[in-house]
């Protein structure tokens, strides 16, 4: 865990210029991503966490995009790359797997075809037939059956699963250095969503891929990550690792999504409610910490929003961004028994 | 596959026999006035009305009258009386004419609509989509009874250019064949490639939305690559789809206008002159034609449909 | 977000706004206003300035023009060409044949003709296509399958050519069925004939929408609360297809303005002694040689008309689907924040 970070993310801001004013989807982000390490992004939709692994790859510049910060990858710095500079990087030093399956595959396109396009857009001198063995190897390395002959299925013949087995395999194939997977699991069935987490457990381990998982779900977290950061509304909320997060959670928004969580290793299994509430607009954001109109631990100090600090002696790499005293917090994260959210007042 | 073809014949079957009937009742049932007076055209003989009284039977009842007439069709007996020429006589020799005229123009329009529905699409939002979609949004307000005498005055009566109008046959002379073209073809062309140009513009602005174009570029292809082999190869599929239907209604009565005003001697022509003179079988005739060539257009498209669309050609096949 | 701020400033009020900041398209709204009160002054001009009525005939006469005189047609059959102000505005864009009919007063009543048979032609179209896409959504199985399939069979017909033929033949012939008789020269013949078949080009969005639009919760909402399925579809869907109606009909005036000249065009559309631009066309184009203008002028103030209601179409649209604003900004990751706002604008409008 000492080594030196292989990508590393500063202040990262991202915004858009829409008609109804300056959209700030990421608002300061920092985080280090070292080989072989997981580093869980989780939030709802909308608290920018697609938006800061996009942007990582270059994916979210557009001419109403203003991007500011640091984004480096080995040293190098990717927010002033040029266009041409990020397509080289993107597939083959890092790449990325998508949410949804069913529509990330070209739908008019054999889905080995499509790998090979990958291959071939690094790698132009690969023979059709090379590309095509690599594909098949691909596809055993993921645990698609019948290698040879799935390669020549159109994307519609694929159940989500398999498609998704698929995606990894295209992300794979020029051996990146980073993965990002954006909401992985999200479209699959819950049987189909822990294979799939297996693979991804597995593919870390066995290649030592660091690794950027995107998720809302933080029982999703809980099987792979080593690290977790939770957004909301653009920015960091609380980061830490995974037991810390896990055990001992900071922030009230952050006992929202355990207490909502299923959880097994309960004597009760229980699923306290959502968190009640939208989360808020980021053209309309409420003055102070973004999350006090769903909180019912809301004080008057909260109209001030507070850094993201470490706040527990013990735990110098776990922080957050809330008032509350750590023992408030540990007397007021308690609900039935658990860890939760009690409903506002 | 093979069923699916199948399938597409029936249905093109079932169109032509619902226009037939349209044919019939908007002929025979609808009109006030003795349907075999209105056969017979404006300045005939009362013989003539009472011959074509009893050759098409109006005595009968309706089906009768309907089979009588769709015999008459398919034996070429559909004759315009003044003179006494079978309909699809005229219309077998006006088809080169029509489709010099049709095929020229759609090459025209194709080209040219989706080079600038392209170019305006990768280049949405700056100067040159603004005066690109200025130009479709006029093309596309463009008439070609507007165009075409407009370009007749121009080209050939100020400036002797091109001749105005008139059919010369390829086998005849090709350089004539085209110098009489051009303008025609241009008319007819103008109003498509506006049209093709928006709706390539839009398609390929929904599809620069889709997952997979956002995986194309995840992948590293270059922007022309995601732009060419993703967003363009996908907004191609609905546009293909356009181009059939609008060929076939380009066939089919969209170039008529065109013909009569270059006085190009087509079945649109044929079909206007007869407009001109009140005379039903022509038009009744190539009202048939031209539906015949829509719904065969309707029906090839379809299966080109499938065909570039692994879904619905697999999909056809896997679940039925 | 209080309610009154979401009232100030309601989705029409918002898309009003966005459509007076597209100055091409106020600009073109303001051609066709003055294109609206120019065929609207033909009484005026006709009996004022002109002296003359639309198919007034002045075969033999002669006008004085700055106190010369001049044949209205000359004996080789030539119309008098543009006197402009002359003749005190007599034969002011010059006469139109060898009738030697009074080309302005013309031009005037024909557009008159030609927007009254676009505007009704649109108007019943739509009205049609709101009652089908209704009637799918009511009564869904097969009665929508059924309407589904006809506007399909209509949109694969040659449209063109069998709105000539039935142009033709109730121009022939008039019309019969029961109680409804249509003599062969009414302007009723073009107006049915285009609205019917352009009645699929609106009805399969406006169907698409309603069957979308009852997914929607607020409809389930209200069929929770016991509302009857007819108020339903006229209290909750009716209101939510206004943005698509007016869109659609715009572009529909256009649409059928195009229909009805080319019909009149080739003399299966508008029958004298009525006249559009879409006849007068054709009268002029036999003079194209020696008077251009007769041919040109009315092609143009029908291009013109389609042109300006072409580009407030377009603009409305953008205006009334801001989503569909954005997405043509390519912003391409900004949809999920899209989202979000957008949900949050719906849910402040139900």
């Amino acid at each position: 865990m000492s080594q030196a970070p292989l990508l590393s993310v500063r202040d990262l801001r991202v915004g858009f210029a829409t008609e109804g004013g300056v959209v700030q989807a990421v608002d300061g982000v920092s985080f280090d991503l070292r080989p072989g390490e997981v580093l869980a992004i989780v939030g709802e939709s909308g608290s920018g966490k697609s938006v800061t692994a996009q942007t990582i790859i270059g994916l979210t510049r557009a001419n109403n995009a203003r991007i500011e910060g640091s984004v480096k990858l080995d040293g190098e710095e990717l927010t002033e790359a040029s266009d041409a500079e990020m397509r080289l990087l993107r597939g083959e030093k890092v790449a990325m797997v998508f949410q949804d399956p069913m529509t990330s595959f070209n739908p008019v396109y054999r889905i080995g075809d499509q790998i090979v396009e990958a291959i071939r857009a690094h790698r132009p001198d690969t023979s059709k037939q090379q590309g095509k063995a690599r594909v098949v190897e691909l596809f055993e390395a993921v645990g698609i059956p019948k290698a040879e002959q799935r390669v020549d299925d159109y994307p519609h013949e694929f159940s989500g699963g398999m498609r998704q087995r698929a995606m990894i395999a295209m992300a794979l194939a020029l051996e990146p250095e980073v993965l990002i997977a954006d909401e992985p699991t999200t479209a699959l069935d819950v049987t189909i969503q822990a294979q799939i987490l297996d693979l991804l457990e597995q593919l870390n381990r066995e290649r030592n891929l660091a690794t950027i998982l995107i998720t809302h779900d933080l029982g999703v977290v809980a099987e792979v990550a080593d690290r977790v950061l939770v957004m909301y509304a653009g920015k960091v909320v609380e980061q830490g690792t995974l037991d810390e997060i896990f055990y001992d959670p900071q922030h009230p928004y952050t006992w929202g999504l355990l207490g909502s969580l299923t959880r097994i290793d309960r004597p009760r299994p229980h699923r306290l409610p959502q968190i009640a509430g939208q989360p808020p607009s980021l053209l309309d954001l409420p003055e102070g910490c973004p999350f006090r109109p769903r909180c019912p631990h809301e004080f008057g100090k909260c109209s001030e929003y507070p850094g993201l600090d470490a706040r527990l002696s013990e735990e110098p790499d776990h922080r957050d961004r809330c008032w509350l005293t750590p023992e408030e917090k540990r007397e007021k994260r308690q609900v039935e028994g658990q860890i939760g959210l009690e409903a506002p007042r | 596959m093979t069923r699916f073809i199948v399938r597409r014949l029936v249905g093109m079957v079932a169109v032509l026999f619902a226009v037939s009937v349209i044919v019939f009742v908007v002929f025979m049932v609808l009109p006030k006035q003795n349907p075999a007076q209105s056969l017979a055209g404006k300045n005939a003989t009362p013989l003539l009305v009472k011959n074509i009284e009893a050759e098409w039977g109006f005595d009968d009842s309706l089906p009768q009258q309907y089979l009588t007439m769709m015999k008459k069709v398919f034996t070429g007996e559909l004759i315009q009386y003044e003179p006494r020429i079978p309909v699809d006589d005229r219309i077998v020799e006006g088809i080169p004419a029509t489709f010099s005229l049709a095929i020229g123009a759609a090459l025209i329009w194709l080209f040219f609509g989706l080079l600038l529905g392209y170019l305006s699409a990768i280049r949405a939002g700056g100067w040159l989509d603004r005066i690109l979609t200025g130009f479709s949004i006029a093309g596309i307000s463009i008439p070609v009874f507007f165009l075409g005498p407009v370009l007749i005055y121009f080209f050939s009566n100020k400036f002797e250019i091109f001749p105005n109008g008139q059919y010369v046959p390829f086998s005849e002379d090709p350089t004539e064949w085209l110098k009489h073209l051009i303008l025609p073809w241009f008319t007819l062309a103008v109003l498509s490639i506006g049209f093709y140009s928006r709706v390539l513009r839009s398609n390929m602005l929904d599809v620069m939305n889709e997952d997979y174009v956002r995986t194309a570029r995840a992948k590293g292809l270059s922007e022309r690559q995601v732009m060419t082999r993703h967003v363009l190869r996908n907004s191609l599929i609905p546009v293909i789809t356009l181009f059939g239907l609008d060929f076939g209604a380009t066939i089919a009565g969209t170039a008529i206008i065109t013909e009569a005003i270059f006085s190009i001697d087509g079945v649109g022509n044929y079909a206007a002159e007869a407009v001109a003179k009140f005379e039903l079988p022509p038009i009744m005739g190539v009202a048939l034609y031209g539906a015949f060539f829509v719904v065969l257009l309707n029906t090839i498209v379809d299966v080109v449909y499938a065909y570039l669309d692994p879904r619905v050609r697999l999909g056809e096949s896997a679940s039925e | 977000m209080s309610e009154e701020a979401t009232a100030e400033r309601g989705p029409w009020a918002l898309a009003l706004r966005r459509f007076f900041r597209n100055r091409l398209a106020v600009a073109f709204l303001g051609v066709f206003v003055l294109i609206v009160v120019f065929v609207l002054a033909a009484p005026l001009w006709a009996n004022h300035v002109a002296d003359t009525g639309p198919n007034q005939e002045h075969t033999v006469e002669q006008i004085t023009v700055d106190g010369e005189k001049k044949d209205v047609v000359s004996p080789e059959g030539k119309p008098i060409g543009p006197q402009w102000f002359g003749a005190d505005g007599k034969f002011f864009l010059g006469a139109d044949s060898r009738l030697g009919r009074d080309e302005m007063v013309r031009l005037m009543y024909g557009g008159r003709t030609s927007l009254l048979v676009g505007i009704s032609a649109a108007l019943i179209a739509t009205f049609l296509a709101i009652v089908l896409g209704l009637m799918a959504g009511y009564f869904r199985g097969w009665v929508d399958s059924f309407i589904a399939r006809m506007l399909d069979v209509i949109w694969s017909l040659p449209v063109f050519l069998i709105g000539l033929s039935v142009g033709i033949a109730l121009a022939v012939g008039g019309l019969k069925i029961g109680p409804l008789e249509l003599s062969s020269g009414s302007l009723w013949n073009p107006i049915l004939i285009i609205s019917i078949f352009t009645v699929p080009y609106i009805a399969r969005p406006i169907r698409g929408e309603v069957l979308a639009l009852s997914e929607k919760e607020f409809v389930e909402a209200a069929i929770a609360q016991g509302a009857s399925p007819l108020r339903v579809m006229f209290g909750e869907i009716l209101p939510n297809l206004a943005s698509t109606v007016i869109v659609f009909f715009t572009l529909m005036i256009a649409n059928s303005m195009l229909f009805e000249a080319g019909l009149s065009f080739l003399g299966a559309g508008v029958q004298p002694p009525n006249s559009s631009w879409g006849t007068m066309i054709t009268v002029g184009v036999d003079l194209l040689r020696i008077q251009p203008l007769l041919a040109i002028l009315p092609g143009l103030m029908i291009t013109l008309t389609v042109l300006s209601l072409n580009i407030v179409g377009d603009a409305l649209r953008d205006a009334l689907d801001p989503r569909g604003k954005a997405r043509m900004d390519a912003a391409l990751q900004f949809e999920a924040q899209a989202g979000t706002v957008s949900t949050e604008a719906g849910a402040a409008r139900s």
